[in-house]
């Protein structure tokens, strides 16, 4: 007899709708779409985003947190299947199946500092994160977020950031690598702005999403100032055919990004990061 | 099918009474497959009796390297084709879904369960484990494979246990062969004069061997198989695999990786022929002549490119991190995913290697500080 | 504000942290406390590098200046960081102009003062640069990292 969770397929999605599409920058889209049956996420997970004709590919969601009635991915069009992600408009029907993967534990963050350190689209998926910072923002100590972009006219969620620097009990800091005649904040790479933010090392829980060498310095930075390598967490990157374990293209070692991660701890990610084409 | 343990001791059928058994399982409405030989080689396919099977026939195998040729009078006297049952239970290509209709009318139709019943006949120990091993990655984990699942769970298998190994076996040094002990409904032992020593592995197996012509095996019958395990024991390679995962790790730098590089032309094949090797990518096909399409599963390889790629590149450029994945994946961090080897010992991927590199010779290399 | 309150303002700075009591007096003796307003500049490319910054609040931009295009900004530095290497080397010139962003409190070390006295006392001028040799170093890396332009698309 066939035992009944074999008749649920996980490699078959589910449809979704777009109900809203912000532009948020050159190249970057922001969907807002409804699936029946959503049950919410949990900050740093992905949901595999279907094309019908085209392909699928992980997009991490960057909300909403507590708001089960919509769920949010911020695209950036590199291929081509993120490239017709980003070309859907409002009432178009995709693909989805998720979520998946093990969420950033931002439980371990309660009573203590929290740093995050975002670059570029890497702001989205630590977004969910700071919803939860707000939304509870008595159960966390100093907060602050640190984001690093290409140029000012590349920062993401600018909008947003605003509100955030805007508020007393978040300290907000954006740098940008490349400056322009309009831009009077801070210049330079992401990970300056640690020697300067105020949190208590001891007693601190970082997030870290960005580019891997980013990631890399970010994670030695909040060491030097005197983190433990467990309290820091990252994001990883790597190919994603089914998102659950079964296709082995994500593997890192000994583990597979996507059901293992893709949050990875600087302790357990340092070691595997030396080693090159791992 | 297989799992409940059997009382009744090994009994001996002669061919009269294995093609008994064959027509007992196709009568189940059983798809029966067992060894053939086609092409110059030994492929599983479709056997209604002891006369399909390749009798007189033995393999002749090595780094690069396979032949059939005439020699005595066995049927199970090749051991392992080049392709393992994987082909049934893990096919190389996999629809998963497909649509109808388009926009709001797009409508997910997902593919069927392969809910036929088979019978593999003449499943060697290694191929045994092998099957076992996919079990736990496709259908122990958080998430299941539903089309391997599926077509598991409609599966009966007789085993048979090697009384001669290719000179590219080590299942003995993997610890899962050349006896097959689990993981059967009947286990068969070639004997002299085409008879075969049958014991059972499940409850389903000893009521099917019961209902077939047999006497009780004799003791010499007992000792004759025994004699020819060990004998198929004693041909094989080795491979030392004390404290191999842990080597493996903590040398993603040595210099054989780089040797061994120099020869390996990134073919895929010996993740092709490996029958534990689950990997697969997804691609989506669309109808030239419609708006349908449809999401199929292909066999992926870890020596291609494209298969570690993220936006940038590839991250494993080179082949030595390709090899490197491979080998340390299938010995090392397997234990850490799984909680065993990802490799059997059946030695596929050293005879199909177009260059002949043997995994027993490269974990033996990198046991030492190379150079 | 008086000598001591310098050398409190040093050790409590982050690179100063760990330097023995004497050496901060010494540097204390060569430094005093400066303010820029918003749109000051504190040097100018080309200027003999007099001084040492050390910024204790606001922004100042490196920049340099580019016909037709205007400043190009290259650095920024804000609460805690150093401002200006150039002291360190002849022929002790600004190699880049540091404009206030903001209005600027700093510690502003007169640079011949401090040459002078690491050359009279080479512990000294040996301590004072294993301060500045991790800003020179950071300086080194972050412009490295700045210049792979690691959040462009990649396809």
């Amino acid at each position: 007899m066939l035992a009944p969770d074999l008749h649920t397929d996980p490699m078959v999605p589910v449809l979704a709708r777009v109900t809203r599409r912000i532009h948020e920058l050159s190249d970057i889209v922001t969907f807002e779409m409804e699936v029946d049956g959503w049950q919410g996420f949990a900050p740093g997970q992905f949901n595999m985003l279907s094309v019908f004709g085209v392909g699928e590919v992980p997009i991490s969601i960057s909300g909403p947190l507590s708001d089960r009635s919509k769920i949010i991915h911020t695209i950036r069009d590199v291929g081509p299947v993120s490239h017709a992600l980003c070309a859907l408009r409002k009432g178009a029907v995709l693909g989805l199946r998720g979520p998946y993967g093990a969420p950033w534990p931002v439980e371990a963050a309660r009573g203590r500092d929290v740093v995050v350190v975002a670059g570029g689209l890497g702001l989205a998926p630590v977004r969910p994160i700071l919803y939860e910072l707000i939304e509870n923002r008595d159960r966390y100590g100093k907060v602050t977020l640190l984001y690093g972009a290409r140029s000012p006219r590349e920062i993401l969620f600018a909008e947003e950031l605003g509100q955030w620097r805007s508020r007393l009990d978040l300290g907000v800091e954006v740098s940008v690598d490349r400056g322009d005649e309009h831009w009077h904040g801070h210049v330079g790479v992401v990970t300056g702005l640690l020697r300067a933010a105020d949190f208590d090392p001891a007693n601190t829980t970082a997030f870290v999403c960005g580019p891997e060498i980013m990631m890399r310095f970010a994670a030695n930075g909040l060491v030097e100032a005197g983190m433990a390598a467990t309290d820091i967490h990252l994001s990883m990157e790597r190919n994603m055919q089914c998102g659950i374990g079964l296709c082995g293209h994500c593997q890192l070692g000994p583990v597979f990004v996507c059901k293992d991660g893709p949050v990875f701890d600087w302790a357990f990610l340092k070691p595997l990061m030396a080693v090159k084409e791992l | 099918m297989s799992g409940a343990a059997a009382k009744a001791g090994p009994v001996v059928i002669d061919a009269g009474g294995f093609d008994a058994l064959i027509a007992a399982l196709a009568a189940e409405g059983r798809e029966v497959l067992g060894p053939v030989k086609r092409d110059g080689a030994i492929v599983y396919d479709a056997i209604s009796g002891q006369g399909d099977l390749p009798k007189g026939w033995v393999d002749e195998q090595s780094g690069g390297h396979y032949r059939l040729s005439r020699e005595g009078e066995a049927y199970f006297g090749a051991t392992l084709g080049p392709q393992g049952w994987k082909r049934v239970l893990h096919p190389p290509q996999q629809r998963l879904w497909r649509t109808e209709g388009t926009g709001e009318n797009t409508g997910i139709i997902a593919e069927p369960l392969d809910t036929a019943k088979r019978a593999f006949i003449g499943v060697r120990a290694c191929d045994l484990a092998a099957i076992a091993v996919q079990d736990k990655v496709l259908t122990e984990g958080l998430y299941k494979d539903p089309h391997y699942a599926a077509r598991r769970e409609n599966l009966f298998i007789v085993a048979v246990n090697c009384t001669r190994s290719a000179a590219t076996c080590f299942c003995t040094s993997m610890g899962t062969g050349p006896k097959a002990d689990k993981g059967y409904d009947i286990a068969l032992t070639e004997l002299e004069g085409g008879r075969f020593l049958a014991e059972a592995g499940s409850a389903a197996g000893e009521a099917r061997l019961a209902a077939l012509p047999s006497a009780p095996a004799t003791d010499a019958q007992a000792r004759e198989a025994e004699a020819g395990i060990a004998q198929a024991a004693a041909q094989q390679r080795r491979i030392d695999t004390d404290g191999l995962p842990e080597l493996l790790k903590e040398r993603p730098d040595h210099p054989r990786w780089s040797e061994v590089a120099q020869r390996c032309l990134n073919c895929a094949n010996c993740t092709l022929v490996c029958p534990t090797c689950f990997c697969t990518t997804t691609d989506e096909v669309t109808a030239l002549d419609g708006p349908e399409t449809e999401r199929v599963n292909r066999w992926g390889s870890c020596f291609t490119m494209d298969f570690s790629h993220v936006h940038g590149g590839a991250v494993r450029k080179g082949a030595k991190s390709r090899y490197r994945q491979w080998m340390t994946h299938k010995l090392g961090t397997w234990v850490d995913q799984f909680g065993e080897m990802g490799c059997v010992g059946c030695g596929r991927c050293i005879s199909w290697c177009p260059v002949g590199i043997d995994i027993t010779e490269e974990a033996a290399a990198l046991r030492g500080s190379g150079g | 504000m008086a000598i001591h309150g310098l050398e409190a303002l040093l050790r409590d700075h982050p690179r100063f942290r760990g330097m023995p009591e004497e050496f901060i007096r010494a540097v204390a003796g060569c430094g005093k406390n400066v303010v820029f307003h918003k749109g000051d500049y504190l040097f100018h490319e080309g200027e003999d590098a007099n001084d040492i910054f050390m910024i204790r609040e606001g922004l100042v931009s490196m920049e340099m200046d580019a016909p037709g295009a205007g400043p190009q900004t290259f650095l920024t530095e804000t609460a805690g960081g150093m401002l200006g290497l150039s002291w360190l080397i002849p022929p002790y010139t600004w190699t880049f102009d540091a404009r206030a962003r903001t209005d600027i409190r700093a510690l502003a070390f007169d640079a011949t003062c401090l040459r002078d006295k690491c050359d009279a006392d080479p512990a000294l001028g040996y301590a004072v640069m294993k301060q500045f040799m991790p800003v020179i170093v950071e300086r080194l890396h972050d412009t490295r990292v700045q210049m792979l332009d690691l959040y462009r698309a990649r396809s």
